[in-house]
């Protein structure tokens, strides 16, 4: 069973259950040093002066500073603004000003004390309010129809604003690298990535060094959600000048409080909606302002606002729209890619802005978005028309259906009044508040724009010795399960039998650029190519032979079986010397974007999805327990319906934390929850049950864009539903308003007292 | 680093006299994550899990004597326990998750004096004794005077922490425990409260009330005692409770929670305990 929608064993899980999967700081490479990283304490400084006292240094450890950098001080990523080191000023607490390797990791860590470092602490800007008045990082806009025309028709108004705050990834493998040089100068690197290219990239701008000089490969990558997307480039940076200066290999691994305090975080978000609405509750205007906290340097910042942008509007209908983004800058480390890459943030706030509008216009919040939700052949704002796959309505329903949404929130609401007809409710027991919420939400699959259009990505696969058939990736496993779906397409499409089919692993020396691993592409963009190089290999070994076809592994002719493809194949490699074939991405023709107005088609489809959440809110503490959710999610095809309810199960409980129990405090620029006693995500305690429910569009026929068998990205996807939920469950449970998250007891008693309220402040 | 591993109480007190900068060490637990740097540091360690007299649950004539080094596993698991004392046995069940449960011990919890930890205020409720040895002997010392300040107890140098005593309670007791913590496992508590209390004759006739993480130190809450003392109880003691616990503490804004928060959560609990006693 191993065809598509059938759910194989993932080729990786037993190593990693079993322990013997080998992550980064489990190799050792012989003579192998150590690297410490050396950090600014000051949000904003100017660095005075930077010295080394060899003498304080143990066992011969090495140091580098900038002035000894080979090349340009920038990581290479859209741009090279972020350094590698430290210039002469410091713009984030954590950032690093200096490097030592030492024998071992005790040593290199004790060689930290032989720098000193003088520093002139300046101003500096640590909110999103102080930041909102200096110029910012990057900043886009998009105008659909006339939007103040459109306010003054419209029978209310409705302005919100509403916040979110940084989120830490807590892969549970951290941040790390090794690198070696070897005698020809030329450059390997090992590590946990997402994007080998990225990080190949990285080195060779800043090292001067050719593409044949610098191999970049990935080891088994113990979880990722962007936070090793661009992450891993500045270590492979760090750790390549290390091995420059001892003439060692050298390994750079961040600690679980190292890793909290300088690696990049979920963007801080204030998004501020004025919306109007006709008395039937139709969405009339939309003018909609988004801030996000860039940190110092830009990294990923202008993409994840694009992406937030093309997001805010939600899976509504509306003409006339206006949308300002920017993203801005403060004195904190730069925050980048998480998985959803902008758009839970935007998400959240539409969400909560469509509940205040059903809340004014007394609509339940079904109603309001079923009269709103978009259709096959709607428009968004940017003006794309929407594919046949469009499946906004078909979840809002099947999941309203399944939780009985309507009666469940008029049980719940009987339930209250009766309790409060008889008085104080506290005195009859302490049982919880029981409240249901609901979101719809939807998530652009694939890069936006351009963005495939601009990398080709290229696959390629060529025949073994033996007969199988290797395709080769820059794609990694990072958990999400690409080492089980990849054979599972290859094998469908060329009618192979999997262990027909094999994949190379992510080493830049081997594979072609097919792009990151990011942005729910993998299986939609990289799925379809290898698709498509697999048939095509397998039609080269079949030239010749017209009328014949390949089932199960056989070459097949009308009269039935012929041979076996692998003998075939074995027999063309034998005779022919490499067979081998490259096949690049390209868009279909229709899907144009225009990256000035930001009109045009920004995804070549959607996933879509709508979640219930039933939660209890103690009476006692304001502390919130998630019981139940129902998601059900739109995802084209599910081919393997396991994983793709893993990735659904694991995005909604990576949101549920985000809503309610991560918090990321600072204080002069530094992270207080800075190790895991106190930045709290989810224990298994604090998982509700989560059922899900997968639709499958392609069955109607898909879209005008299909992944491989109709499929499309799911990653993302369910990271944009859970916290729009939980806050309007939590005040249907308690009638507090939730205006950010997370929604933390102690926040809940604030706004309590603030008078907070579903409507807005009373 | 060097780990010493006493088969005696004596043997280990001995030790302690002779190298002052041993480390005293039971679970480990707390010591573990101080990080990288304090552990570089504690270089010779005393191991106390050895020890046949801080371990061990057993019957005095008072009541019931827990060895120091008892785990809270140990301690959830304890018949005798939950029959006299439920209220920390839930305390042991909520301290950590199962695998902090099995190498945790109560006398870690003590020693470790952090304000927040689970199961003080239940023996501050509880009327506990502990029972210290050292170069000049044993001697015992009241709960409600070990916790000195933030992070100190009355073990002089030196000294071990051997057993805790719980006194039998009156017949009668209401004992209850809740942690309010930042979720629902592996959690420090923001607030934890204690209560043991007995109801004759339609009064309140005894109550300790105890709570963690509102002060530098676990704290008898003393006032909102005195408030209710001799009260009927219903709404209104229980609401005269919960106000004064909640004004006679101190509690700070920290990475875990509000010094409001605190307050509110205390006053509701405390509220919600005295409800509870008949
Ligand atoms: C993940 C995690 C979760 C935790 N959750 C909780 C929680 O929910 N609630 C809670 O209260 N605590 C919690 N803790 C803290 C810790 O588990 C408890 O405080 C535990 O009781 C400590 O016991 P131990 O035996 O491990 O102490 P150790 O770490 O061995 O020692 C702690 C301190 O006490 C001293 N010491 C230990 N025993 C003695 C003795 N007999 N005489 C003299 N000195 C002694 C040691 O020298 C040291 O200073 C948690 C810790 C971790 C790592």
């Amino acid at each position: 069973m191993n065809g598509i929608g059938a759910s194989p064993p993932r080729p990786d899980g037993f190593a990693k259950v079993s322990g013997a999967a080998r992550y980064l700081d489990d190799l050792s490479l012989p003579g192998m040093w150590h690297g410490a990283t050396l950090r600014s304490p000051h949000a904003h400084a100017r660095i005075r002066s930077i010295a080394w006292d060899a003498a304080l240094a143990p066992d011969g450890a090495v140091c580098v500073t900038v002035g000894d950098l080979p090349g340009p001080n920038g990581v290479q990523l859209i741009d090279d603004g972020w350094p590698i080191l430290a210039g002469a000023f410091t713009h984030h607490v954590g950032e690093p000003v200096a490097l030592v390797a030492a024998p071992t990791r005790l040593a290199a860590q004790q060689a930290l004390q032989a720098f000193t470092v003088t520093y002139e602490p300046l101003d500096a800007v640590l909110s999103l309010e102080a930041a909102e008045a200096l110029p910012p990082l990057y900043q886009l806009g998009m105008d659909s129809g006339d939007v103040d025309a459109a306010l003054a028709r419209a029978d209310l108004v409705v302005e919100g604003e509403y916040r979110t705050g940084h989120q830490e990834h807590i892969y549970i493998e951290c941040n790390g690298m090794i690198a070696s040089y070897a005698e020809d100068g030329a450059l390997t690197v090992l590590g946990s990535m997402q994007c080998p290219y990225y990080v190949q990239k990285a080195l060779t701008h800043a090292l001067g060094l050719a593409d044949e000089q610098v191999r970049v490969r990935a080891t088994t990558v113990g979880g990722g959600f962007g936070g090793k997307e661009d992450f891993p480039s500045a270590i492979a940076l760090h750790a390549a000048l290390l091995a420059r200066a001892c003439g060692r290999p050298v390994k750079l691994v961040y600690d679980r409080h190292e890793d909290i305090v300088c690696t990049s975080k979920r963007h801080p978000t204030l998004v501020r909606h004025r919306t109007g609405v006709t008395r039937d509750g139709r969405l009339a205007a939309l003018d909609i302002e988004i801030l996000m906290d860039g940190g110092a340097y830009t990294t990923l910042s202008s993409v994840v606002l694009s992406r937030a942008l093309l997001h805010s509007f939600g899976p509504y209908r509306c003409a006339d729209v206006r949308i300002r983004a920017r993203a801005l800058r403060t004195h904190t480390a730069p925050n980048s890619a998480f998985r959803g890459f902008g758009a839970p943030q935007v998400e959240f706030a539409i969400e909560r802005q469509m509940d205040r509008i059903a809340h004014r216009l007394g609509l339940d919040p079904l109603e309001i978005r079923l009269r709103n939700a978009v259709a096959p052949g709607d428009r968004l704002p940017t003006g794309q028309i929407l594919d046949a796959g469009t499946s906004a309505l078909p979840c809002l329903e099947e999941v309203a259906r399944r939780t009985r949404f309507r009666e469940r929130r008029q049980e719940l609401e009987a339930a209250r009044a009766r309790r409060a007809a008889e008085g104080d409710e506290d005195q009859n027991g302490a049982e919880p508040r029981r409240g249901i919420g609901l979101s719809l939400y939807f998530h652009g699959a694939g890069f936006t724009g351009n963005g495939e259009r601009m990398m080709k990505s290229p696959v390629t696969a060529r025949l073994l010795p033996d007969g199988r058939i290797e395709v080769l990736t820059a794609m990694t496993d990072m958990g999400q399960g690409c080492s089980a779906v990849f054979p599972q397409i290859a094998a469908a499409a060329g009618g192979l039998l999997p262990e027909d089919v094999t994949f190379a692993e992510p080493d830049t020396a081997e594979v072609p650029d097919s792009g990151p691993t990011v942005a729910s592409r993998t299986t939609m963009i990289v799925g379809g190519l290898i698709a498509r190089v697999t048939a095509a290999l397998r039609d080269r070994v079949l030239e010749g032979l017209p009328g014949h076809t390949v089932r199960d592994g056989w070459i097949e002719s009308p009269a039935g079986r012929v041979e076996r493809f692998r003998d075939a194949a074995r027999r063309l490699r034998a005779e022919h010397g490499p067979v081998e074939l490259t096949l690049r991405h390209e868009p279909p023709a229709w899907q144009t974007f225009d990256e000035t107005t930001y009109r045009g088609a920004a995804y070549p489809t959607y996933a879509w999805g709508a979640d219930v959440v039933e939660v209890e809110v103690d009476p006692d503490t304001l502390a919130v327990r998630p019981l139940q959710v129902t998601a059900v999610c739109e995802v084209g095809r599910a081919i393997h319906p396991t994983l793709c309810a893993g990735q659904i199960e694991g995005g909604t409980l990576q949101a549920l934390g985000w809503a309610l129990l991560e918090e990321m405090k600072l204080e002069d620029g530094r992270y207080l929850n800075d190790r895991l006693a106190t930045y709290v995500i989810p224990t298994i305690l604090d998982s509700p049950r989560i059922d899900v429910h997968l639709l499958e569009s392609h069955r109607d026929g898909g879209g005008p864009f299909g992944g491989p068998f109709g499929a499309k990205g799911v990653g993302e996807l369910p990271m944009d539903g859970g916290a729009p939920a939980v806050a309007q469950a939590i005040e249907n449970a308690t009638g507090i308003g939730v205006p950010a998250i997370p929604a933390t007891p102690e926040r809940l008693l604030a706004w309590q007292r603030a008078g907070q309220t579903p409507g807005g402040v009373r | 680093m060097i780990a010493l591993s006493p088969r005696s109480l004596d043997e280990a007190v001995r030790h302690l006299a002779d190298d002052p900068a041993l480390v005293p060490v039971a679970g480990c637990t707390d010591l573990m994550v101080r990080g990288p740097e304090a552990l570089h540091r504690m270089d010779r360690v005393l191991d106390l899990l050895g020890l046949p007299e801080l371990r061990g649950i057993c019957a005095v004539s008072e009541g019931l004597e827990i060895g120091a080094a008892t785990t809270f596993t140990e301690i959830r698991h304890s018949a005798a326990i939950r029959a006299a004392f439920p209220a920390l046995t839930a305390a042991a069940e909520q301290v950590g998750g199962w695998q902090i449960q099995n190498r945790g011990t109560l006398g870690g919890n003590l020693a470790n004096a952090s304000p927040a930890g689970d199961s003080l205020p239940v023996l501050l409720a509880l009327d506990a004794t502990v029972i210290l040895a050292g170069p000049a002997g044993q001697r015992e010392v009241r709960m409600d005077g070990f916790h000195t300040g933030y992070r100190k107890t009355a073990l002089a140098p030196g000294e071990i922490l051997v057993r805790i005593r719980l006194p039998h309670p009156p017949a009668g007791t209401v004992q209850a425990f809740r942690k309010v913590g930042t979720r629902e496992a592996q959690a420090i508590s923001k607030v934890v409260v204690a209560l043991a209390g007995h109801v004759e004759g339609g009064r309140i006739a005894g109550i300790r009330l105890a709570a963690g993480s509102v002060a530098a130190t676990p704290v008898r809450l003393r006032a909102a005692e005195a408030a209710i003392l001799g009260s009927s109880p219903g709404l209104v003691t229980a609401e005269r409770a919960g106000r004064t616990a909640a004004r006679e503490v101190q509690p700070i804004d920290d990475v875990r929670s509000t010094a409001d928060y605190r307050r509110f959560a205390l006053e509701r609990v405390v509220r919600r305990m005295v409800l509870g006693l008949t």
